[in-house]
């Protein structure tokens, strides 16, 4: 009632002129716009990044090709690697996360809104930090240069003999940047869902997204400082002459691995576990039934965040441990597919005996399961030290972890954008871009990651920028660059649906869906204050309730 | 389905029970950011462990450091006057908070001024630099982080300071700095982390 008056009351006030639209989108505190500032940010990143690895698919599309120097093949997997951890797949979720969950667990704002903005802005810097490295990436040596030290940079190619100019000091500081603003958001989700849930809504009648959201964001804490800290200290050897991963002064190349790991690993869950937390959200909306054993998901998840800070150094089979660290590694490697497989049962076992509709969000949903499924396997594969010490370095894992973050991660993503797009717009997407897109997405995904695995058995190194013709490789080259088009393509129709259904959609009203937690019971786009009274919850589907006063889920939880 | 949707008034319409309570965000995100913090200063606390003994030439810790165990009274003192300051606030006693909150602000102080002199002694009677050995590298690193965060907490103990001088600063700002104050704990529990370190472990 109250946003109606509200918007009577606007349309009488003279309609901003753009520099104050623009003024109003850059000083925001609001949660759901700097979520949206998240989430177009890393779009415009999303693009270029893809665009990163099109130009190395093109250049490995034929043996012997020369489409781009060895040079810029080195600068282009550096940056797509780089740009698709730091500058994608974190802010896209963490846009997510703004937006969603003071929506959904009966807020008006995040706990610290400020804080939140700042946060936003940090990583937008590092980003753009990143990408100015081409033009400044050389420093006083000449010419612009992007880093070329790969996305794990190890030591000693980011030392000063090995990497003068400026490139890997653009690398470094960019992710350190982006990093205090992951840290800051991750501090603001977990005050916002510790501290701001409406009444009755108690930690076991959160939203599931809420609670893989509060572990995601402890994740963070923990694990992504570790790489500050790394970060920090290379820029003590870089620019104050400290020895940290200075081998001939001792130093050692060893510990940037392990630091870097440290970081690195954890961070694959926290990528993921918020995908857990859409398809948690998604999956029973569409079977038509509440999720399938949710103390079980809860324990799952924060099993998951545990176990999976105990398992780095499993990229580091190669160097050579001693057998009890291996041992070690790939028992908890291997343990972590345990809560991971509950997971996957209870999605499924969410859908058996649903009234299953097949609508966008849920195709994208059902194409991460399996996916998701084969990506685990692998992983399990590749847990055994000897199967690693086989296949490591090699096109195998290429093809394992972009399975997890792009038939897993993205997948799931497309899933969410599909399913909030109404809420955040009041425009539905269009189904039937939507089938398309996800069809070629699906045909381009698995015509260039599949054969991947086999390049590797058969012997493809990593981060070769060209290969001798007849080894066996030639066709698989092929088949997976066309792939890599067809993806394109898709993501083409999905950014021509995003926009063209923001004019031409179908108007979605506040709840398309026939959805069941809070932020359905609210416009579209919600109002500026998100509630305008704080909602009182009784169970886990308020609007269930409300819609069903005559079963309410309060009588059964 | 949709029709059904539409009907719904926004859910809100039940008054908030009174007994709904949730913790304090400030101190819940103080906590969180001091795990984040309790993290970045594990790895350096692991870089100078791990590289303890490996230095290719001198000096060692062992022929340099002197255990500073004035100052380290001093900022371990500085929390329990925080302590008492912040108890004072709480009940609106505000000359004995300002005093005490001076005293911590000058205990902190005076702990920096040992780490100067520590490092003035290093550099010019031992020529230790951060680029000297790996024992420079691991130990002006970790000492540092830890003064610069000091640092920092005397800079906001010092807005503090000068807005209760001010008048400024009464029970209604206590919770506030009360997280202040935990922030303060946790750099004292950090310099007892790196001093067993540093000049216990690592000698």
């Amino acid at each position: 009632m109250s946003s109606e008056v509200l918007a009577m009351q606007s349309a009488r006030i003279d309609e901003p002129t753009w520099i104050e639209t623009l003024h109003g989108w850059v000083t925001t505190v609001d949660h759901k716009r700097i979520g949206l500032l998240y989430i177009l940010f890393a779009l415009l990143f999303l693009v270029i990044a893809g665009v990163e690895a099109l130009v190395i698919r093109i250049q490995l599309m034929y043996p012997h090709n020369d489409f781009v120097s060895p040079q810029v093949f080195n600068q282009m997997f550096t940056m797509h690697g780089t740009t698709m951890i730091f500058f994608v797949a974190m802010p896209i979720l963490f846009g997510f996360g703004n937006y969603l969950v003071p929506l959904m667990i009966g807020a008006r704002d995040m706990a610290f809104p400020r804080l939140n903005a700042f946060s936003f802005w940090l990583s937008a810097l590092g980003g753009f930090l990143l990408y100015f490295s081409f033009l400044g990436g050389g420093g006083l040596y000449g010419a612009g240069a992007a880093p070329d030290v790969g996305w794990w940079a190890y030591a000693p190619l980011t030392a000063r003999a090995f990497s003068p100019g400026s490139s890997s000091d653009y690398w470094t500081i960019a992710v350190l940047v982006s990093g205090f603003g992951s840290i800051g958001t991750a501090v603001n989700l977990v005050a916002t869902i510790v501290c701001m849930r409406c009444p009755g809504m108690t930690l076991t009648r959160m939203p599931l997204l809420a609670w893989l959201y509060l572990t995601m964001a402890g994740m963070v804490l923990i694990a992504v400082t570790p790489l500050s800290a790394a970060q920090i200290m290379l820029l003590i050897d870089r620019y104050l002459g400290g020895h940290f991963f200075d081998t001939q002064a001792g130093g050692s190349a060893t510990l940037w691995m392990h630091f870097f790991w440290i970081f690195g690993h954890p961070e694959v869950y926290i990528l993921i576990i918020p995908c857990f937390a859409f398809m948690s959200e998604i999956i029973p909306v569409f079977s038509r039934k509440p999720i399938f054993g949710y103390p079980v998901m809860v324990a799952a998840t924060v099993c998951i965040a545990f176990v999976s800070m105990s398992v780095w150094a499993h990229h580091m089979f190669t160097i050579g441990m001693n057998s009890y660290a291996n041992s070690f590694f790939a028992i908890t490697t291997m343990a972590v597919g345990v809560p991971t497989g509950i997971k996957i049962f209870n999605w499924l076992g969410t859908m058996w005996g649903g009234r299953i509709q097949f609508r966008t969000p849920m195709l994208f949903a059902i194409g991460f399961l399996f996916q998701f499924l084969i990506a685990g396997l692998t992983g399990v594969m590749m847990a055994s030290a000897p199967f690693d010490w086989q296949l490591s370095l090699s096109y195998f894992v290429v093809a394992h972890f972009h399975y997890v973050i792009v038939g897993g991660i993205l997948f799931a993503l497309f899933a969410a954008f599909y399913y909030w797009y109404p809420k955040v717009t009041g425009r539905m997407l269009s189904e039937r871009l939507g089938t398309l897109h996800f069809w070629l997405f699906l045909l381009g995904f698995h015509l260039t990651f599949d054969p991947m695995h086999f390049a590797g058995l058969l012997g493809m190194p990593r981060r070769i920028y060209t290969y001798e013709p007849g080894r066996g490789w030639d066709a698989i080259n092929l088949i997976v660059s066309v792939g890599a088009l067809i993806q394109a393509v898709a993501i083409v129709i999905f950014v021509a649906n995003l926009i063209v259904s923001y004019w031409k959609g179908a108007r979605a009203g506040k709840d398309p869906w026939d959805a069941w937690t809070l932020e359905w019971s609210m416009s579209s786009p919600p109002p500026a204050y998100n509630f305008a009274s704080i909602p009182t919850v009784a169970s886990r589907r308020p609007l269930w309730d409300l819609k069903h006063p005559e079963d309410p889920d309060s009588r059964y939880e | 389905m949709r029709a059904v949707a539409a009907d719904i008034e926004p859910v809100g319409a039940v008054e908030a029970a009174p007994a709904w309570t949730l913790p304090d965000r400030g101190t819940v995100g103080m906590l969180s950011f001091i795990i984040a913090e309790s993290a970045i200063f594990t790895i350096f606390v692991v870089a100078y462990l791990f590289y303890l003994g490996k230095s290719l030439t001198g000096p060692t810790p062992r022929d340099v450091l002197e255990t500073p165990i004035f100052y380290t009274i001093c900022l371990i003192s500085s929390s329990v006057t925080i302590h008492l300051a912040g108890r004072r606030l709480a009940r609106d006693e505000r000359l004995t908070f300002l005093l005490l909150w001076l005293m911590t602000l000058v205990l902190g102080g005076l702990f920096m001024y040992g780490t100067a002199q520590e490092w003035h002694r290093l550099i010019y009677e031992h020529g230790l630099t951060i680029s000297t050995n790996l024992f420079g590298t691991t130990y002006y690193s970790l000492v540092g982080l830890h003064a610069f965060h000091v640092t920092v907490g005397l800079v906001m103990l010092a807005s503090v300071l000068v807005l209760g001088v001010a008048g400024r600063v009464g029970t209604a700002q206590s919770p506030r700095v009360e997280v202040l104050s935990l922030y303060w704990h946790f750099v004292d529990v950090v310099w007892v982390v790196v001093f067993t370190v540093v000049y216990i472990v690592g000698r």
